[in-house]
C-alpha cells in the first residue's frame, strides 16, 4: 500500500485531478440521464466525489481486465445507483464512452439497476437492498482465506440501514476482524417514502458502528480532500477491524437547480433540463489537464 | 377438564428425532464424513453454518478442517449472502442450517445473491419436511415448493445414508447452486440392497411391479420400499421409482414409467401436497399427454401439529402402515 499524497504540492495536485474526475463522472451520469430521460441522477451527482476518489485514486484496478484477481472489489449494494457506477466505470476506462448511449435500453450492458452478469466491473446484482454487506463479508473472508491482500468495498445507501441483514453483516465483519473490508454509506437522508429521519431514524449513526466494533469516519462526502483523507486512513489503518466511511452527501451536487430542488428519493428532471444541467456543470468545471502544468496533474498514483 | 393421563405417552422428546426404525441399520453422520472425503479432493470446499454445525453434522468437517470452517452465527441471511461472496472468490461453500431457516428466512438471499448469479453454493438444510415434532417453526413442509420456483437451482432430496454420501460428491462435481435436503445423525441405510447409485438428475427404478408405481423422494422412498414389501403379501406388486433430484426433474424416466397401462401412479413425498414432487410429476405427465390413474401421498396443506414423529407420521399419512392402508383402499 503506497500513497503519493504525502507532500502538500502533491496533495494539491491530487485534489485538482480528482475534482476533475468527479466533474467528468457527473457529466457522464447526466449524459446517460439525458439518453434515457430518467435515472437516479440526484444520487449519482451526490456520490460522484466519493466514486472519483475510489476509482481514480484509492482502488487497485486494471481497467482492461475487470476480473483481475488482484483487483480491489467494489460492490454496489444499492443497485439503483447503477447510473453513478457506470459513470465511474466510464471515467476509470473500464467502459468505453460510446456505450453510454445504450444506457437503459433493451439488450444494453448498462441496465437501469446494476446486475453483475451484464456489466464489466459490476461485482454484484444489487437492488434487493441490504444484501451487499453480507456478500462483502463472504468476499473478505474468502480473500483472506486465499491470502489475497485486496480490499472489498461495499457501497450502500443510508436507506439500507433499515434492513436487518445490514446489521448481521456489521456484527459478523467485526467478529471476523475483517480489516480488508471498507464500507461506504451514502447519507443523503432520502428514501422512497420520504426523509430517512421520518421513515426509520438511524442516528446516532457513528455510535452504532462504533458499538459494533468498527473503525468509523464521518465526513462531508462532497469535500474531495476529506474523501481522499478518509480513504487513505481506512486503507492504511493497522487495526484488525473493519472500516466504515459515513459520507454525508448533497443530492444533485454540482447542478444548482437540482441541489435546491425539493428533496425526494427520485429527483425529477424535465426533458429540457438535461442540457441545461450539463451546461451548468460545465460552467463551473474544474481545470482540465491542458489547463495545468503536467507536473501538477501527475500525482504518481494510478492513472 | 380431565387431564389425568394413565398411559405412557410418546413425547416430542427432542428437536431432532431419529427417522430410523427400530433395529434399522444406520450410518452415523454420513454428510459430515462424505464432505471430509470430498474436501480432500477439492481444496476450495469450505463449510459455513448459521449456529447449527452440530445439528447438521458439519461439526465433523469443522473438526477436521478448522481453517476451512466459518461460523456465521444465527444469521441466515448473512449465511447465504456470505456464502455467495465466498463463491465469488472461487471457493465452494457448503452452507448448513435447518431447512425452514434456509428457505423461509433467507429466500431472497438465495434467490438474488446465489441463484441469480448461478454461484457455486451448496445449501444443505436439515430437518426437511416433517422430521421434527417441534411444530411449524421447525417443520419445512413447503421448502421444495419455494425452491422449485428459483431458476437454475438444483434440488436434491436423498433417501438414506448411501444416497447422502453419493449426493455430496455429485453436487460438488456440479457447477452451480444446489439445495439439498439433509438427513443427519444416525441415518438409515437402505439403498445398498437395491444395486443403487446416485446420479444427479436421474430417477432410478429400484423395483418393478405391475400394479402400482410409487414415485418418491427423500425418506419416502424408504417408506415406499417398506410398503412394497408389505403389499407383496398378495395385495399388490409395487414398483418404486426413486427421484432424488427434484429439479431438474428426470421427466423422460417418469413419463416412461407412467406409460405402463393399468398401473396406478402414487407420488409419495415428505412435503406439503402443494408445490412439491407430486405436482411436478403431475404437470410433467399432463404436458406429455400421459394420463394414468394418479394419487398423492403428501402432507396436508395445513400448519402441522407438534408431537412425537411416529404419531405425526401416522396422523398425516406418511408412515409405512398408513401408506399400505391408503394404497389398499385405492386398489379396492
Amino acid at each position: 500500500m503506497t500513497f503519493t499524497n504525502k507532500n502538500p504540492a502533491t496533495t494539491e495536485a491530487l485534489h485538482i485531478r480528482l475534482a476533475r474526475h468527479a466533474y467528468r463522472i457527473r457529466r457522464f451520469a447526466l449524459r446517460m440521464g439525458e439518453v434515457q430521460g430518467q435515472g437516479y441522477i440526484g444520487q449519482a451527482l451526490g456520490l460522484a466525489d466519493v466514486l472519483a476518489v475510489a476509482y481514480c485514486h484509492a482502488m487497485n484496478i486494471r481497467p482492461d481486465d475487470p476480473e483481475w484477481e488482484g483487483r480491489d472489489r467494489f460492490l454496489l449494494s444499492h443497485g439503483h445507483y447503477a447510473i453513478a457506477l457506470y459513470a465511474a466505470l466510464l471515467e476509470a476506462g473500464v467502459l468505453k464512452e460510446e456505450e453510454l448511449e445504450t444506457y437503459g435500453f433493451d439488450d444494453s450492458r448498462l441496465p437501469m439497476s446494476g446486475m453483475a452478469s451484464y456489466t464489466p466491473g459490476m461485482e454484484m446484482s444489487g437492488g434487493s437492498l441490504g444484501q451487499g454487506l453480507t456478500i462483502a463479508v463472504g468476499m473478505a473472508l474468502g480473500l483472506r482465506h486465499k491470502n489475497n491482500p485486496a480490499f472489498v468495498y461495499n457501497s450502500m445507501s443510508d436507506g439500507e440501514l433499515d434492513e436487518g441483514a445490514t446489521w448481521e453483516g456489521a456484527l459478523s465483519a467485526s467478529h471476523h476482524k475483517l480489516s480488508n473490508l471498507i464500507v461506504l454509506v451514502d447519507i443523503n437522508r432520502q428514501q422512497a417514502d420520504g426523509s430517512s429521519h421520518d421513515t426509520l431514524n438511524f442516528e446516532p449513526l457513528s455510535d452504532k458502528w462504533l458499538a459494533f466494533g468498527w473503525h468509523v469516519q464521518r465526513i462531508n462526502g462532497n469535500d474531495i480532500n476529506a474523501v481522499i483523507a478518509a480513504f487513505d486512513i481506512a486503507r492504511a489503518l493497522k487495526d484488525p477491524v473493519p472500516r466504515v466511511i459515513l459520507v454525508d452527501t448533497l443530492m444533485g451536487k454540482g447542478v444548482p437547480f437540482l441541489e435546491t430542488r425539493e428533496k425526494s428519493h427520485f429527483i425529477r428532471v424535465e426533458e429540457g433540463e438535461w442540457k441545461e444541467a450539463i451546461a451548468m456543470l460545465d460552467a463551473s468545471q474544474p481545470p482540465s489537464r491542458t489547463d495545468l502544468a503536467p507536473d501538477l496533474y501527475t500525482t504518481g498514483d494510478r492513472s | 377438564m380431565s387431564a389425568i393421563i394413565t398411559k405412557p405417552r410418546l413425547t416430542t422428546s427432542a428437536m431432532i428425532a431419529s427417522i430410523a426404525g427400530e433395529g434399522q441399520r444406520t450410518v452415523n453422520a454420513p454428510f459430515g464424513h462424505a464432505l471430509i472425503a470430498e474436501a480432500a479432493r477439492r481444496p476450495n470446499i469450505v463449510g459455513m453454518t448459521a449456529d447449527l454445525s452440530k445439528y447438521t453434522d458439519l461439526h465433523i468437517f469443522a473438526n477436521e478442517h478448522p481453517n476451512r470452517f466459518f461460523q456465521m452465527g444465527m444469521a441466515e441471511q448473512l449465511l447465504m449472502g456470505a456464502a455467495g461472496g465466498m463463491a465469488k472468490e472461487g471457493l465452494m461453500p457448503f452452507a448448513t442450517t435447518y431447512a425452514v431457516f434456509a428457505t423461509r428466512r433467507a429466500y431472497d438471499f438465495i434467490h438474488q445473491v446465489i441463484a441469480e448469479e448461478h454461484l457455486n453454493v451448496k445449501i444443505c438444510a436439515a430437518l426437511p419436511g416433517l422430521t421434527t415434532g417441534y411444530g411449524p417453526s421447525h417443520q419445512a413442509t413447503e421448502d421444495i415448493a419455494m425452491m422449485r420456483g428459483i431458476p437454475g437451482l438444483t434440488i436434491v432430496d436423498p433417501c438414506d445414508a448411501l444416497d447422502t454420501q453419493q449426493a455430496v460428491a455429485a453436487i460438488a462435481a456440479h457447477d452451480g447452486p444446489v439445495y439439498m435436503r439433509l438427513l443427519r445423525g444416525k441415518v438409515p441405510l437402505v439403498l445398498d440392497e437395491y444395486d443403487y447409485k446416485f446420479e444427479l438428475g436421474k430417477a432410478k427404478l429400484l423395483r418393478d411391479g405391475k400394479d402400482v408405481l410409487i414415485i418418491s423422494s427423500g425418506i419416502m422412498t424408504m417408506r415406499a420400499l417398506e410398503a412394497m414389501h408389505a403389499l407383496a403379501d398378495g395385495s399388490a406388486e409395487v414398483a418404486v421409482l426413486h427421484v432424488p433430484t427434484i429439479k431438474p426433474l428426470d421427466e423422460a424416466t417418469i413419463i416412461a414409467q407412467c406409460s405402463h397401462p393399468g398401473r396406478l401412479v402414487v407420488v409419495a413425498e415428505n412435503h406439503s401436497i402443494v408445490g412439491g414432487l407430486g405436482e411436478a410429476v403431475a404437470t410433467t405427465l399432463m404436458r406429455a399427454g400421459v394420463h394414468p390413474a394418479f394419487r398423492q401421498i403428501a402432507l396436508p396443506d395445513e400448519f402441522l401439529a407438534a408431537g412425537a414423529l411416529p404419531t405425526l407420521h401416522d396422523r398425516y399419512g406418511i408412515s409405512t402402515s398408513s401408506i399400505v392402508a391408503t394404497i389398499k383402499r385405492w386398489l379396492a
